[in-house]
Parts: structure tokens; sequence; C-alpha cells
């Protein structure tokens, strides 16, 4: 099985913009994720949807990068929402304790429209 | 020669004036009073002159520029009878004159030259059972002495080895002489752990002992009050350095075991690295380190290493691997190394390495250096564990570069597709196996293509490893930082070094060993019941 580089797409739904994750969460992934970032909070938005359906490996330097995110999303007073993590890596973010930081709902509509954020849907 | 060389004396009967009797004679002398001793220095001619002469010698007529001539001529003797025996000088007969007062005769000349050659040898006898007897009863006075001291020694190795629930130890001391430099202990700590010696001391005999019974006091009083097996040979060292003869210095080999875990920390002051022995191999435990009483202000590197169920380890001495054989070939590592392979642990591989050593040294050779083995064996707890003979379901190596875990982990799958691991364990398994992978390439390997990683997986009964080796050498990981998220998010940490703490989580046991220029972590997942597979 070879890497898959990230692929990255931004949405706004709302006014919450989603990040669509395609291939590999891995330290190669560094600069296509910044720069979506930039672009996702950039319109005005007030969250930001991390959409990890089409992500089927996260490594540590992954999770560092979402880390990274997580952190300038926070001084910029943006919310961050995950959505599509299969349970592994749902379980690994709940370990890292990222789960505490951001809202991980099952699906993207339950990111967008739950500013609530049930976490268990 | 000896004889000569030494000051001679020379016995001289007296003429005793009260009752007019006369003894003459060297030895027989010794009952009668009065008897004059006349030294013969080494280097007086009169006795290369009595060496060298036929028979008996009239002093009165002598003319010899020596002091004992002239001794003996004032003591009135008249004739000298050397006695001579295969050529050395070993006492002389001296007389006085002839009760007579007539001189003395050809036939009183013949009879005593007939009685020299006859007491010549019989008083070299004499002398020689005489020397025997004294030199017996000093090596005598020496061997009782060595004796204590050997009892002495003996009371310094542990009386008994500790019962620990679910461990075999065992342990031989066998010093070449009486007393040896050779040493080992076994000292109960705090919290159930127990710490484990093997040390060497430069030299055999007394002077060894003597450091080496030195060395185990400060060691048994570092032990209880430090724990940390590195700080305790710093301060041992730091102890013995002032003290330390001249060309002398003791290795030592110090580990903490706990007994519950199986965690081993140990530290190593210059002394042959110890064996441990998994079901997958036999590997060397490393750590750096300077041996004791060398140099003050030693630091000793510190590692670790767990034991699993099944696993041995090996401490020994050089007097293992330093045995030569009628050729001269030493024994050496790669021997010993095989010997633990193929024995079980405990008791037996202390029989088996000496059996092996017996049969390479040939028989009835003189044992060279003193030997010193201690055995630690965790035996499988619960289930039966296979030493050695766990099933290899894997074993590739990939080049190390960006990304190489993603190969590993796709192996990984495919090798234990058969195991019937569940779907949530075998993502753990994964995330733990691509992270040790990306460790060992980025940070062991450096992403060098002459450095490739190795996996290999295993299957045994209870259990599913996975080892994942790098060459990188002195490029080991440093211990990780636990990483605190909220110190990440607030910049206080680096958002990088989550790698180490993910696999320590997805698994359920993890070892690191090392060994010449490679450094392997094992990942272990327990397999439920025992009968979850297909062994």
């Amino acid at each position: 099985m070879a890497t898959r580089e990230l692929e990255v797409a931004v949405r706004v739904r709302d006014r919450a913009a989603v990040i669509d994750l395609r291939g590999d969460l891995n330290a190669s992934a560094e600069t296509a994720l910044r720069d979506a970032y930039v672009e996702a909070s950039s319109g005005g938005t007030d969250s930001v949807v991390l959409n990890f359906a089409g992500a089927d490996y996260i490594n540590s330097s992954g999770i560092a990068l979402i880390v990274g995110l997580l952190a300038q999303a926070r001084t910029h007073g943006v919310e961050v929402s995950a959505c599509g993590l299969s349970d592994h890596y749902r379980e690994i973010f709940e370990i890292t304790r990222l789960s505490d930081f951001m809202t991980i709902v099952d699906n993207e509509d339950g990111a967008v429209t739950g500013a609530e954020g049930r976490k268990d849907a | 020669m000896a004889a000569v060389t030494r000051s001679f004396r020379s016995r001289l009967g007296r003429r005793d004036r009260e009752t007019g009797s006369e003894n003459a004679g060297a030895e027989t002398a010794a009952a009668t009073p009065e008897v004059a001793e006349v030294d013969i220095a080494p280097n007086d001619p009169l006795l290369g002159y009595f060496q060298g002469a036929s028979g008996a010698v009239d002093i009165e007529s002598l003319d010899l520029d020596s002091a004992a001539l002239r001794e003996l001529k004032a003591a009135g003797v008249k004739l000298a009878v050397p006695l001579v025996s295969q050529g050395e000088l070993i006492g002389v007969l001296n007389l006085g004159p002839r009760l007579s007062e007539q001189d003395y005769s050809s036939d009183d000349r013949k009879l005593l030259d007939n009685l020299a050659a006859q007491a010549a040898p019989a008083l070299r006898v004499g002398q020689l059972v005489r020397e025997q007897e004294a030199e017996a009863a000093t090596r005598q006075r020496f061997e009782q002495e060595l004796e204590v001291a050997r009892l002495i020694q003996q009371n310094f190795l542990p009386k008994e080895l500790p019962d620990l629930p679910g461990w075999q130890v065992a342990a031989l001391y066998r010093p070449a002489r009486e007393v040896g430099g050779d040493f080992y202990d076994v000292i109960p700590l705090p919290d159930g752990r127990v710490g484990f010696v093997v040390g060497d001391v430069t030299d055999k005999g007394v002077p060894a002992a003597l450091v080496m019974s030195a060395t185990r006091s400060v060691l048994r009083a570092s032990a209880q009050r430090l724990i940390e097996p590195g700080e305790v040979l710093e301060r041992v060292n730091e102890h013995l350095c002032p003290d330390m003869p001249e060309k002398m210095f003791v290795t030592c080999l110090y580990g903490v075991l706990d007994p519950e875990s199986g965690h081993l920390r140990f530290a190593n002051a210059g002394h042959d690295l110890p064996y441990v022995k998994t079901t997958t191999g036999v590997v060397e435990l490393r750590a750096r380190g300077m041996p004791l009483g060398l140099m003050p202000g030693m630091h000793y590197e510190e590692k670790e290493a767990v034991l699993a169920p099944g696993d041995s380890v090996l401490l020994h001495s050089d007097g293992v691997v330093e045995a030569h054989d009628p050729d001269r070939d030493m024994f050496g590592f790669p021997r010993l190394k095989e010997t633990v392979a193929d024995a079980p642990g405990g008791q037996e591989l202390i029989d088996r390495v000496l059996s092996d050593l017996e049969a390479f040294t040939g028989p009835d050779t003189e044992q060279e250096d003193d030997i010193t083995m201690v055995t630690l064996e965790r035996s499988g707890g619960g289930s039966p564990v296979p030493t050695g003979n766990g099933s290899v379901l894997a074993d590739f190596e990939l080049a190390s570069e960006p990304g190489g875990e993603r190969e590993a982990i796709a192996r990984l799958e495919r090798a234990v597709a058969g195991v019937g691991l569940g779907e949530a364990r075998l993502e753990r398994l994964k995330t733990a196996v691509a992270e040790a992978t990306m460790n060992a390439m980025e940070h062991g390997s450096e992403y060098r293509a002459d450095r490739p990683v190795s996996i290999r997986v295993l299957h045994s009964a209870d259990r599913l490893r996975v080892r994942v080796t790098d060459r990188g050498g002195a490029g080991e990981p440093s211990p990780a930082e636990e990483p605190d998220l909220e110190a990440k998010l607030e910049g206080r940490q680096k958002p990088r070094g989550w790698g180490l703490f993910l696999i320590e989580k997805m698994v359920d046991e993890t070892r690191v060993t090392s060994s010449e220029g490679e450094h392997t972590l094992e990942l272990a997942v327990r397999l439920e019941g025992g009968d979850d597979g297909d062994s």
C-alpha cells in the first residue's frame, strides 16, 4: 500500500467552512492542510469542520498537524469540529484528548447544524 | 651453588680445659658446650679452597688472605675436613690438636677422608629434609590463611538465592584459585524489587579478593539508598577511586528487576554484556560505562529491558568467553551466545555453559580465570509459553524512506489475516507498527538507503509480536516527553511527539532491546484464551 497524498477541498455551508480531507494525513500533508485552513477561515466563518470521511490513514505527524490547526483556530476564536472519523481514529482522538478540544460528530450535517455539538449522535 | 654464595657458617669444637675432652666436628658438636662458630663470608677465598680440596686440609700450614682462616687458626683448629656433596660444600669438619698432642698421621687423614665421603651425602639428606619441613610448615600456614580467606569470601556471596514467584534464579561462582576477584550479589530492595550484580576485579587471588570485598560492601550500601542502577555505579565508583591500587579496576553489571512487571533496569561499568534470550532470539543488553575505580566523575548509562514470560537472562564474567582450548583459541562470545540460544534458562543454562566450556578447553585443564554466572528466567505465567518456537508469520526488510510505514502495515495486515485478531485490535496494532516503523526509519536509520528496517511478525500461543529493528546504533529515539495537548495548544510543547505515546496506548506490551548497531522495538498483543489462532 503506497502513500496517498492528501487532497483537500474547502466548501462553505451556512456559516461553517467544511474541509474535505482525502488521502493520507501525514507529514507531507502540512502545506495542503495549512492552505486549506487559511482559505476556510478567511471568509468570516466562525466554525471549521474537518471531514475525515476520505482520510483512511492518519499518523502521529498528522495528529501534530491537527494540533497545530486547532491551536491556530483557538487564537482566531474559530470553533473546530470533526466528522467522518472511523471508530479507530475516533479512539485515537479520545486517547490524545483532541476530542476535548473539538466537537466530534458522525457526519457533516451534524457538524454544520449542531452548534450544540452533541458528541455522540 | 646457593650455599656457596650464602655466608657459610662453620662450627668449631673447642677444647674444654677442665675435662681435657675435645670435640671435633660440625653437626655432632651440637650437644657439647662451648661451640664457637666461624662464619665464612661468601667472598672469602677459603670457601673456594675448601670446595676444591681433595681431602683434609692442614690449617696451620695454609697460607691464604682469609679472615675465616685467621679465625680458625685463632680457635686452635689444626685440621679441616671439607664435606662436599655433588660438588657443593655443605659443611666442614674442624679438628683441634690430637689428644695425644702428636700430629695427625696419614692414617688419621685417610680415616677422616673416608668419614667425610660418607658423612657428606648423609648430611646433605638431613639438610634437605629439614629445609623441606620448614617449607612445608610455611606452606601449611599460608594454606590455612587462604582457607580462612576463602571461607570469608564465600560468606560475601549470597547464602541463598531469592525465591521470586514466577522467576527462577540460579548462580555459579568458581574461582580459579582459592579466592577470586569475581563476585555476584543479589540485593533485596524496597517495593519487592531485586538488585542483581556480577563483577570482576582485574587480577586473581588475594589482591583481587580484597578489592572484591570492598566493592561488594560499597555496592550493597549504595544499592539500598539509590536504587537507580546508573546512580549506584556512579556512587560506587566515587568510593573506590581514591583507594584503588594502581592498575586495578572492577567491571560490574548492575540490574534492578521488578519481578511483577519483568522490567529490568541496568547499568554497566565495562562488564561483559549479559545475554537475553527471548522467543525470537538472543540479544545483548547494552549500556555504556567505564570500569569502576579508574577515574572519578564517571556517568553510567541506564537502559531497560522487559522480560516476557519464557525469557531468560545470563549475566557472566569473562572467565567464560576468555577460556582457551589447547590451540589457544578463545571460547568467545559467539559460542556463548549459541549456547544461550540452544539451552533452556536457569540452572540448566549454567550447566550447559559449563559442559560446553569443558568440551572446548579439554578435560583436566586448569581453569584460567574465575567463572561467575547468574541466570534469571521468567516462567511462563498461566498458559505455557513456548520458548523459541513461536511461528514466524512474516519477516521482511523495507527501505528507510518517508512513508515507508504504509508498506509495513499493508504487509502486517496480510501476515496476520489468519490469526483472528478483531477489527479494533488489528487497527490498533497497525497504528502501533506504523509509528514504530516511522521512528525506526526516521530516527534510527535516518532515512538512509543502506539502513533498511526489518520487521518480523511472530505468533505464539498467547501473543502476537511484531519486532521492528533499525540499524541506527546510536540513533535511538530519546524517551518521549508525555504529550500534553493543552500545553501543545498553548505553545508550551511542540505539536509533535505523539509517536511513542500512541504505541504505548495501542498494544499490550512494548520492549526495547539493543545490540551491536541494532535497535529493536517489540510490540506485543495478547491473544485472548490462547486458542485464538491457528497455533
